[in-house]
């Protein structure tokens, strides 16, 4: 692996965390299609940026790019107010709007430079080593390293400082109000790291894959776990496997690297989506069945203690009448009968169902529960 | 406009973005409605593999060829949004998120591959990205023609029922119609707008298509049908709006002046439409409170008339700015109360009420009370 490798694959573990840290909120506050809005919408206030400065790696690009951000945050906020037009329609007006306009003023006024539209979306990862931090004769590295650097570490800070806050505001925004706690300032406070989060790293990896590494792995990381915390932690690994992952299937395929990163997250979810413990399909179906026989083994000791000590008891409770009555097949009730056995709810004495101390508990416990 | 008879590109152009505005405006107000609006931007991402798979299965770049890819991969992000939001916890904007950041993903990979491809022909394929309005001939437009009439004669045919599906899916479960398939086929019919925009507009853009005319009818209407047709107009007119613009100023690129054309019709609409405008808004306040403001001045001097024997006894202005602090305020309204001859100054500069002011009073009290 060369330092040029080395450096591409840096630089996308840190744009994976810095993206993954501020995510889990957009993620849980059902905001995940900010990032989206807001990664198109920083196009506008780069060029802005560029006009003023004449420079394209200017610092004040990246505060450009985070005022357009949060303009849209604002104008979202702003145009939802007036009750006139729903949140996800404003969402996708402000953005598309930004962003053309965006388009237009590179279209007309920055034709000849490298500031190039198709390099705001998609980025290009491949060339991040070329563009270095020189400091006083010295080669510091990669530039994107740097910014990306300094933006997960702000994300970080603030997450670590406001965490409790952050918390209640995204679970129970009401009661951080009641507290003193100002949910909007924190709400924008987190926009405000959004944006410069996504201007920062749109150079390197192109707002789609922020989009991915923003929504994906806190996505992911919902379906395995229930903690606040550890759902961060998860994310910020998800996305940095993610990222490498990508990177070598890119240089496999000799594809387009964020392409391939925003591919293995979609391929993190989908495993996770089968396999997770307690959210995943395959979960969900196994309960399910589980349920099914744990319900007809309810409904079989029940039917049972109706019918003990009764007259009728020889007729009722026998393997070949659960057909007639419980409307079960052959083969369902045979597997019933089988899984109370073996779980020491009732005894088979030939064709004869008999109930066990058990058994007995168990029915008249679902008696009383429903 | 002897231009757009005489040049054959701007006319296919023309014709091109004006269907386009026209059937996205149509089916545009249908997802709005339903709170679909950030669908379209899902959708529009996710049939970047899908132009990008047709083009390797066939070699064809005939827009019929491209589009079906297109839709078909859209209509799948569709389907997996739909399965995810279903099968676990995830939230609708989170699944609309990941799933449109993983497909442009792929998308991505798969246009990088087809730049490997040693077939020459590829170029043209990342129009899709920002759209080439200017690469449109006449047989695409014809494609267009068809599919989109296709669409929107369906919508007509299915009318009754996709409007009780929008906004009563309960009510049109209980009159049994086949609620899950007309949801299908209304998502499919939104593909289809979205597919025939993305050549003209581009992937990034062409969700405002679907929103900016819809909401902007919004603005004018209460009633389906004419918000359908407003939303139609309004879209076919943005369409030929940003061909006509782009080509008669330089350097400006039709699809993102399309979509800058729209946001102006739904900022206008937000502020003029007659009922629901802000600015009418804003004016009929104020006129209500005005009245309100001098109905209170009106009141007070009758209760103030009250005490004495009778309703019409004069009082000077202190004894009403006991009540009303804002001297201009109080001035003003009674000047405004005696221009309607409600009230009248004496020569000693106490106000009283005129007979008719006593009679307005009374029937106030009763409204009031009553």
């Amino acid at each position: 692996m060369s330092t040029f490798q080395l450096e591409i694959q840096l630089v996308a573990t840190v744009v994976a965390a810095a993206c993954a840290l501020p995510g889990t909120f957009l993620v849980l506050r059902r905001m995940a299609m900010m990032s989206d809005a807001i990664s198109h919408a920083i196009l506008p206030g780069i060029v802005v940026g560029f006009f003023l400065t004449g420079n394209l790696s200017s610092p004040l690009l990246i505060l450009g790019g985070a005022a357009a951000g949060l303009l849209t945050v604002v104008l979202v906020e702003w145009i939802r107010k007036t009750n006139r037009v729903r949140e996800d329609a404003a969402i996708g007006l402000v953005f598309s709007s930004l962003f053309a306009v965006g388009v237009i003023l590179i279209a007309r006024f920055a034709r000849d430079i490298h500031l190039d539209t198709d390099a705001v979306l998609l980025g290009e990862l491949a060339f991040v080593p070329f563009d270095r931090l020189i400091l006083a004769g010295r080669d510091l590295g990669p530039q994107a390293l740097y910014a990306m650097g300094m933006a997960g570490i702000l994300c970080l800070g603030f997450i670590l400082l406001f965490y409790k806050e952050l918390k209640l505001a995204t679970f129970d925004r009401a009661l951080c109000a009641t507290l003193g706690f100002l949910p909007g300032i924190l709400h924008y406070a987190l926009m405000g790291l959004i944006s410069m989060t996504a201007v920062a790293a749109f150079d390197a990896v192109g707002s789609i894959l922020v989009v991915a590494l923003m929504v994906g792995p806190p996505v992911s990381a919902y379906l395995i776990t229930n903690r606040f915390g550890y759902m961060i932690l998860y994310s910020v690994a998800l996305g940095m496997t993610a990222s490498i992952a990508g990177y070598w299937i890119a240089h496999l395929l000799d594809a387009s690297i964020a392409g391939c990163m925003a591919v293995m997250v979609g391929v993190q979810f989908a495993v996770l989506f089968c396999i997770a413990p307690e959210q995943g399909v395959l979960a969900a179906w196994k309960r399910r069945r589980h349920q099914k026989w744990q319900f007809a083994i309810k409904m079989l000791v029940i039917h049972l203690l109706q019918h003990e000590a009764t007259p009728e008891a020889d007729r009722e409770c026998r393997m070949d009448h659960l057909q007639d009555h419980m409307a079960w097949e052959a083969a369902f009730a045979e597997g019933v009968v089988s899984r109370a056995v073996s779980q020491n709810f009732l005894n088979t004495v030939g064709e004869y169902l008999e109930l066990t101390t058990e058994g007995r508990e168990l029915a008249r416990e679902a008696i009383i529960h429903t | 406009m002897e231009q757009l008879l005489n040049d054959y590109t701007l006319r296919t152009v023309t014709l091109g973005t004006a269907i386009l505005g026209a059937v996205s405006g149509a089916l545009g107000t249908f997802a709005v409605l339903r709170r679909q609006s950030l669908l379209g931007d899902a959708v529009s991402h996710a049939a970047l593999p899908g132009i990008g798979l047709a083009f390797i299965l066939t070699g064809s770049k005939a827009s019929l060829v491209l589009m079906v890819g297109a839709g078909l991969a859209g209509w799948f992000a569709t389907a997996i949004v739909l399965l995810i939001t279903a099968g676990t916890r995830v939230k609708y904007d989170s699944a609309l998120g990941l799933v449109l950041s993983v497909f442009f993903g792929a998308g991505l990979v798969v246009l990088t591959y087809i730049q490997r491809y040693p077939n020459a022909n590829q170029a043209g394929l990342d129009s899709f990205l920002f759209g080439q309005a200017a690469s449109l001939i006449v047989a695409d437009v014809i494609t267009m023609t068809i599919l989109g009439g296709v669409a929107l004669a369906a919508l007509l045919l299915f009318w009754k029922e996709f409007k009780v599906l929008a906004f009563d899916p309960e009510f049109a479960h209980s009159l049994v119609l086949p609620v899950r398939w007309l949801d299908i086929g209304l998502t499919t019919l939104l593909v289809v707008a979205i597919v025939i925009g993305l050549q003209t507009v581009g992937v990034v853009l062409m969700s405002a298509m679907i929103i900016a005319p819809a909401t902007a009818a919004r603005q004018w209407t209460d009633h389906l049908g004419v918000m359908t047709l407003v939303s139609m107009v309004t879209g076919a007119l943005c369409g030929v709006g940003g061909a006509l613009l782009s080509t008669s100023i330089s350097n400006l690129p039709t699809g993102p002046t399309i979509v800058v054309c729209a946001t102006g019709f739904v900022v206008i609409s937000m502020l003029f439409a007659p009922l629901r405008g802000i600015i009418w808004q804003r004016i009929r306040r104020t006129v209500q409170n005005r009245e309100l403001r001098s109905e209170s001045v009106l009141l007070d001097l009758f209760e103030l008339a009250r005490t004495h024997d009778d309703l019409t006894y004069p009082h000077m202005e202190p004894a009403l700015r006991v009540i009303h602090p804002q001297r201009g305020t109080l001035y003003r309204q009674l000047r405004r109360l005696q221009g309607k001859g409600l009230v009248q100054m004496h020569q000693n500069g106490a106000w009283a009420l005129t007979p008719d002011g006593v009679r307005v009073c009374d029937q106030l009290r009763k409204d009031r009370i009553g």
